[in-house]
Formats: structure tokens, C-alpha cells, sequence
């Protein structure tokens, strides 16, 4: 695409990915982009590069604007290789011994990405360093989300490069917030929390304290993801405060996988129960829904149910897949519940009670168990656990 | 001396080891090092972290 100028001579030189359906294991329905920012003042500044694949598309994009040897240094504010990628391809084409400013553990981390060692400058948190009009000041991140996150801020412009912070997996034509619609991009900036941020909560929580300590003004939020925040940039910071205090709203999603339609059966009639309390309620199959979609639910719902048939002594292997997956991304404050249909063992329903009962969630009951097709009346137990879990989220 | 595991990050603060590019020399039990060091991987601050199981 054509470098967009965000503001006086600052251009976004990056690349669209418009068919990447799967981001490590993350679903990208609708692609993603690698923002990369040149700068253009007595010294020019390039802030991040792309993934690998896309190296020439970047230098191609920079070209429309200035000669890539004309370059003067790069701000690498995140190790991960679809923002570090390129590196080595650019630095060849600029020249390799121009200065790669990054965090002490970016430090670290570029040189056991890379053979080839770069001119690496690490800075530390609030170093400040003039590029002639203009200023920027390095902040680290650690954690948000890997130990070499730092976001870059210009002071006299008031933007803040947020690396992987504030992002969305969107590819679009757009450049901005208010180019596109506002739902949709905040659905697609709530999964990515959900999904690469959430265990991090209360590390943001924190520095978004401590940004809002020093005073720093912000005009536009640009991360390397997605669409750039201008229009109102707080909506954003406002969303991840949410977000990470973990304040679930009053609904339920239902997390389950099914063989012969009986746990399905036992799903839909739980539903049924928690709708009948007046609690909005989303019943998820797993084979049918991706899991990153699912932990997107997970992240501002209550109740948290989860129903797996029996399948050799065990889980369904998609549960156990989703229950991994969730338990690492730390999710807090749910009431839980286990349920499923079984043959003849039936360990899934206790399973999944000790795993869901391992992240602190409070478990509704010991779970609901139903051998073979469930009846009329184990569906009617089905409903009245669902009214259960629909009464202790009112309750909550 | 008992070893200490960062919650945000996993990283555990061994006191046979210390944390000497911190200014924690090896020895250092857990209990005594100060209170404004952090987790040298991730930044998490002391509290962030429990005894290991």
C-alpha cells in the first residue's frame, strides 16, 4: 500500500497482510497489517520493521519517500519476529552499521534472533534521544507483552508507537480509527487482549498508571497492528483499563465439543436455562468456533461453563486444547460449571471441575453428568442448572 | 533458603544465585532483598512473587 502521512512528514511505511487466516494458532479472519513509521527530520527514523516476507514490500513503501540508505536509525521497540523479521534485510539495504535502538531485553533478545550481530543501542526506561526538531522518549514495557516490549513516544508530535499495545489483527485500505467501523475494530482490539494480553492484566494496569503519572499527552496511538488510534485515542487506553480489571458483565458462554449431538443436547438446554433468568448466554462449539474467538467471550463473561463428552477414559481432545489454551491466559473472577454425556466412565465432567476449579474459578456444583442421549427429564436438569448459573451471575 | 517464583512471568529468583546485573549478590535470601528490585525478566515488583511449591 501507499505510506499513509499521519502527521507532518511521519508516514506509516507498512505492509498489509491480507491473507493470514492463522496468526500462531490465533485466527486472522479478516488478515492483519505490520505498521512500520518512518520519520522524517535531520535525522530520518524508521520505528519497526516487518515480517520477513515483506522486507522489500517495506523498503519499496520507504522508497516512495526517501532513499532507504538515507536512513539514519531504527527503533525496535519488539522482538518478535513480525516486527523484527525484517530487520536484517533492511539494515543490509541502509546500511548495517546504523544504530538499532531497543530495550536492554531487546537487546538480549534481537542478538538470539539473529546471527548476524547489528549495531544495537540499548536504552533504558524514559531515555530520551533528539532527532533534531524533534525528541523521542523510549519507555519499556516489559511484559506487554514480551520482556523486550517498549513503546516509543514523540514528544513534540504526541504520539506513542505502541508496539504490539493497543493493536488488531484488520487489514484494510483504512489508515484510521475513524475511517472504519467502530465496533468491528474494537471487537477485533478486545480479541486480541483477550487472547495475547490477558494474562498480563495487572502489568498494564500498572503502566497505564504510570503513563497517566507522567502527564504524557497523547494525540495519536500508533501499534504495529492494525488501525491507528487518532480520532480518540482514550477509548482505547479506556478499553484496556476494563479489560484487565477483569470485571466480567452479566452473561454466560457455554464451551463444548459433542460426538453423537447428546452434550450438544445437554448445551442448548442449559442455554435455555440461563436465558430464562434474563442472562445473555452463548453456547460455543469448539470444532465450529476457534478458540481464539471463544476466549474473546470468556473475556467479559461471568459464568464460564464447560461440557465435554467422555472419549476414551478422558476429555475430548478439543477441550483439552481450550482448557490449556485458557489456563494460561489467567482469566479471573468466573463462576464455573462442568457438564457432559458419557457411555459407560464418564471422567470428562470431573475433569474438567478440577481443571476449572485449578484456575479459581467458583464452581456452581460438582457438574452435571447425563449416560448416553439425555431424556426429557435430564434435559430439564440441564435447564435447571442452567437457571442456576443464570441466578448466581444476577447474584454476582 | 526457599526459591521464588514471578507469577506475572514465571521467572524464579534463586538465593544461591542472587541477581548480580541487579546489585543482589548470590546469597541473598529472598526475604532480604529490597524492596524496589523487580523481576529482571518481566518487571513484576517483588510482591508478584510467591514461595515455590
Amino acid at each position: 500500500m501507499k505510506p499513509v502521512e499521519i502527521s507532518e512528514k511521519i508516514y506509516d511505511v507498512g505492509v498489509i497482510d491480507w491473507n493470514i487466516r492463522d496468526f500462531h494458532g490465533y485466527s486472522t479472519e479478516l488478515g492483519t497489517s505490520y505498521n512500520a513509521f518512518l520519520i522524517m527530520d535531520e535525522k530520518v527514523v524508521l520505528i519497526d520493521s516487518v515480517k520477513k516476507d515483506f522486507s522489500d514490500e517495506l523498503l519499496r513503501n520507504i522508497s516512495r519517500i526517501v532513499d532507504p540508505g538515507k536512513i539514519d536509525m531504527v527503533v525496535s521497540n519488539h522482538t518478535e519476529m513480525d516486527h523484527s523479521g525484517g530487520l536484517p534485510r533492511v539494515m543490509h539495504r541502509i546500511g548495517e552499521g546504523k544504530p538499532v535502538y531497543c530495550s536492554a531485553m531487546g537487546l538480549k533478545n534481537l542478538q538470539k534472533h539473529f546471527a548476524h550481530n547489528l549495531n544495537y543501542q540499548p536504552v533504558k526506561n524514559g531515555e530520551t534521544l533528539s532527532i533534531g526538531k524533534r525528541t523521542l522518549t523510549f519507555l519499556e514495557t516489559k511484559m506487554l507483552h514480551w520482556p523486550d516490549s517498549m513503546f516509543t513516544y514523540l514528544n513534540e508530535d504526541k504520539i506513542l508507537f505502541s508496539s504490539d499495545a493497543f493493536g488488531q489483527h484488520y487489514a484494510g485500505c483504512e489508515a484510521f480509527d475513524d475511517q472504519v467501523d467502530e465496533h468491528l475494530i474494537m471487537l477485533h482490539a478486545k480479541k486480541y487482549f483477550a487472547n495475547i494480553l490477558l494474562l498480563y492484566a495487572p502489568l498494564i494496569l500498572k503502566l497505564v498508571e504510570k503513563v497517566v503519572d507522567m502527564g504524557l499527552e497523547i494525540k495519536m496511538i500508533c501499534p504495529d497492528h492494525g488501525i491507528l488510534w487518532r480520532k480518540n485515542p482514550n477509548k482505547i487506553i479506556e478499553a484496556y483499563v476494563r479489560w484487565s480489571k477483569q470485571e466480567p458483565e452479566k452473561k454466560a458462554v457455554i464451551i463444548y465439543d459433542t460426538m453423537w449431538h447428546s452434550t450438544q443436547l445437554m448445551a442448548e438446554a442449559i442455554a435455555e436455562g440461563i436465558h430464562e433468568k434474563g442472562v445473555y448466554v452463548k453456547p460455543m462449539k469448539l470444532r465450529d468456533s476457534h478458540r481464539s474467538d471463544v476466549m474473546t467471550e470468556v473475556l467479559d463473561s461471568k459464568a464460564v461453563v464447560v461440557g465435554s463428552p467422555t472419549l476414551n477414559n478422558g476429555l475430548f481432545p478439543t477441550l483439552a486444547d481450550f482448557l490449556t489454551y485458557m489456563k494460561g491466559l489467567r482469566p479471573k473472577n468466573k463462576i464455573g460449571a462442568a457438564f457432559g454425556s458419557y457411555g459407560w466412565s464418564g471422567e470428562a465432567v470431573g475433569l474438567i471441575h478440577q481443571q476449572l476449579e485449578g484456575m479459581k474459578f467458583k464452581m456452581i456444583d460438582s457438574g452435571l453428568k447425563h449416560q448416553y442421549v439425555p431424556d426429557s427429564q435430564g434435559l430439564e436438569m440441564c435447564r435447571e442448572m442452567g437457571k442456576k448459573i443464570g441466578q448466581a451471575v444476577l447474584d454476582s | 533458603m526457599d526459591r521464588y517464583v514471578c507469577q506475572i512471568c514465571g521467572y524464579i529468583y534463586d538465593p544461591a544465585a542472587g541477581d548480580p546485573d541487579n546489585g543482589v549478590a548470590a546469597g541473598t535470601k529472598f526475604e532480604d532483598v529490597s524492596d524496589d528490585w523487580e523481576c529482571p525478566v518481566c518487571g513484576a515488583s517483588k510482591e508478584d512473587f510467591e514461595k515455590e511449591a
